[in-house]
């Protein structure tokens, strides 16, 4: 874990409320495995106080990207910022996805609803570096919510997406398009990031069909790092079952290890 | 060379800057970040005398420029602390105090009774003014009586000084500083977190499920220096400021208003370097304006002509 308070924007893309950064960090980048994240510093007065966590997107040798998309104050100043703005982040923080050589020539899925779809491009190039089959399944509310078609398709990724209203792919949610294409092919793991809803019925699809899977999990974060116990979910490991904060121990849980509970109100 | 070091009387500090319980972790999570040996002293996160399960998420909601937090002292219990983590934290050379925590005064002895045997702790912290137990908010700090009861009960049993960790959320915090004397603390920390709601506007419920949390942060520290400065007062023993401190200059306010060492805690989860920043900035400013001790500059408010 590593704290770059000079972590300068190189390269900005945007689409509507969507934004891509690449950020100059070559320490944090020989570091980062995929399903990991950074802690950014959104301003240096006291509003918006805490560090906001955002996946990281891909790397390169020099630099991590990030894809976000504005969800609130921190998210659009952040996306205020300009080529050349010095950012100050942390990273890379916690456990990513667990893959690796073991997966060599076999199918995977890579699953991924909105903003969700951040960490899960770094990890196919990662499962297809060691020789897996990755199908990304990519859904959003309309076509302007899956703005990062163009660049899986560009990496000749086997692309699958999915719009709410139809306006571009399968029409519904992303887990009705993968429910339907799992009746032709069986992979030998699903990794899914996205809305918990959405998560939620990946799980119990892939339990049933006894494909392993994987979970990035979101919560508000205080830290990132593991000292204000913030960011806890339901977690079972070991046969203990208990509050396990994600920025540490996570985000990436199995299916096994995730206890999905509604957020009591 | 600039003296920040402060007498409380029962312990020497390098100088006021103190981190917070449970914004500093078990403090080795920061070795990474900061040399603790820097550090005036280090609170670690609260301990009862078993491991905690700590509340239902969501535990934290951002607040203009501030922290509402119900984490509900989810922690490892004073064997597991003694055993693991106090061998490799009193390697450093700084002030580790404890953060006491007890369901019933006797728990709070308890935690104490067993901590009394193990070596390198230079104080405990009693706190008695968690708002994220019971329901509500109830704690011993609401009360003089109550405050009375668990402090004087600790100190039969403490080997070591008692810090009494004071609420807000009362209307005369002198009258509850004052009963934490008399029961023999050794020094008073105010304060806790003030008892805080946050509101959903699209589902209409509270953002967090015991409806209350308690707000910290820059938000705060506005009314905690009128609460030092209301007790510092009428104490005869010292005081240690916290809240909203980011910066030397808040820390500085505290000082001259008479607490004699700040605690920080909010800006540790924002940035892990900020209490070496803050230790840095105080020897900036005693250099710039010629203070060779900053204890010289402990409760020297100038105030106006009439008032005492
Ligand atoms: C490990 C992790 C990785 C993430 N990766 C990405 C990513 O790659 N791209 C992306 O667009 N989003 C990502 N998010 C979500 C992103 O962190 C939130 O959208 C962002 O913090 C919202 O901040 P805001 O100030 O814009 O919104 P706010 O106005 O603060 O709040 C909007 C919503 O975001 C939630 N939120 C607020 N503060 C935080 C916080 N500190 N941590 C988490 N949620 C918060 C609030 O509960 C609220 O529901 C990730 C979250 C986590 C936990
Ligand atoms: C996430 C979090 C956890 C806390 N846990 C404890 C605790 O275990 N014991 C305690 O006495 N105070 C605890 N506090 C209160 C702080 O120690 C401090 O009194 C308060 O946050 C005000 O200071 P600040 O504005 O610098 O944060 C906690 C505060 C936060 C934000
Ligand atoms: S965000 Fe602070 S412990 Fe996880």
């Amino acid at each position: 874990m590593i704290k770059d308070s000079q972590a300068r924007i190189i390269d900005k893309k945007s689409w509507n409320n969507y934004y891509l950064f690449s950020l100059e960090s070559p320490r944090i980048a020989s570091q980062a495995h995929p399903g990991q994240f950074i802690m950014i510093r959104i301003s240096h007065h006291p509003h918006p106080l805490l560090r906001r966590p955002l996946s990281i997107h891909s790397k390169d040798e020099k630099s991590i990207d990030i894809f976000f998309q504005v969800s609130g104050l921190g998210t659009d100043l952040l996306s205020q910022k300009k080529v050349g703005d010095i950012l100050d982040i942390l990273g890379p923080l916690g456990k990513g996805f667990h893959g690796g050589a073991s997966l060599n020539g076999k199918d995977v899925v890579a699953a991924g609803g909105g903003r969700g779809i951040a960490p899960l491009y770094f990890l196919a190039k990662e499962l297809r570096s060691h020789g897996a089959l990755v199908k990304i399944f990519y859904g959003g509310k309309s076509l302007e919510d899956i703005p990062l078609k163009e660049k899986f398709k560009r990496e000749n990724f086997d692309l699958y997406c999915s719009t709410d209203d139809g306006s571009f792919g399968f029409k519904g949610f992303i887990t009705e398009y993968l429910k339907t294409e799992l009746e032709k092919f069986t992979p030998s793991r699903i990794f899914s990031c996205g809305p918990e809803e959405m998560m939620k019925k990946i799980a119990q699809f892939a339990a049933k069909k006894n494909i392993p899977a994987e979970f990035s999990l979101e919560s508000v974060m205080g830290c990132g790092f593991g000292v204000c116990w913030g960011c806890v979910k339901r977690i079972k490991k070991n046969g203990e079952e208990g509050w396990v904060k994600i920025c540490e121990e996570g985000p990436v849980f199995s299916s096994e290890e995730i206890v999905w509970t509604e957020e009591e109100k | 060379m600039t003296d920040l070091s402060i007498d409380l009387g029962f312990i020497k500090l390098k100088n006021p800057i103190i981190a917070s319980s449970g914004t500093f972790g078990y403090g080795l999570e920061f070795a990474p970040f900061i040399d603790l040996n820097k550090l005036g002293g280090i609170v670690v996160k609260g301990l009862y005398f078993s491991p905690r399960p700590g509340n239902s998420p969501p535990r934290l909601v951002e607040a203009s420029s501030g922290l509402i937090n119900a984490v509900g002292l989810q922690g490892v219990g004073v064997k597991k602390f003694s055993e693991e983590i106090l061998p490799q934290l009193r390697k450093y050379s700084t002030a580790i105090i404890v953060n006491v925590c007890g369901e019933k005064d006797e728990e709070y002895a308890s935690v104490v009774d067993f901590l009394d045997k193990e070596e390198g702790i230079s104080a405990y912290e009693l706190n008695i003014s968690c708002p994220n137990v019971e329901k509500n908010g109830v704690c011993p700090a609401l009360d003089p009586e109550t405050t009375f009861s668990v402090v004087s009960l600790v100190k039969k049993s403490s080997s070591r000084p008692v810090i009494v960790k004071l609420s807000p959320n009362v209307t005369d915090i002198a009258e509850i500083a004052l009963s934490a004397q008399e029961a023999g603390a050794d020094a008073l920390s105010l304060v806790n977190t003030f008892l805080a709601i946050a509101v959903d506007v699209e589902t209409r419920k509270p953002v967090l499920p015991k409806v209350f949390g308690g707000l910290s942060g820059p938000a705060i520290k506005p009314l905690v220096l009128r609460m030092v400065y209301q007790v510092v007062s009428r104490v005869k023993i010292p005081v240690i400021g916290i809240g909203g401190i980011l910066s030397a200059k808040d820390a500085l306010e505290y000082l001259i208003i008479g607490a004699r060492a700040v605690e920080v805690g909010t800006a540790n989860l924002i940035d892990p370097e900020a209490t070496v920043k803050i230790i840095d900035g105080l020897t900036e400013y005693c250099q710039k304006n010629g203070i060779d001790k900053i204890e010289s500059i402990i409760g020297t408010l100038k105030k106006p002509q009439g008032l005492d």
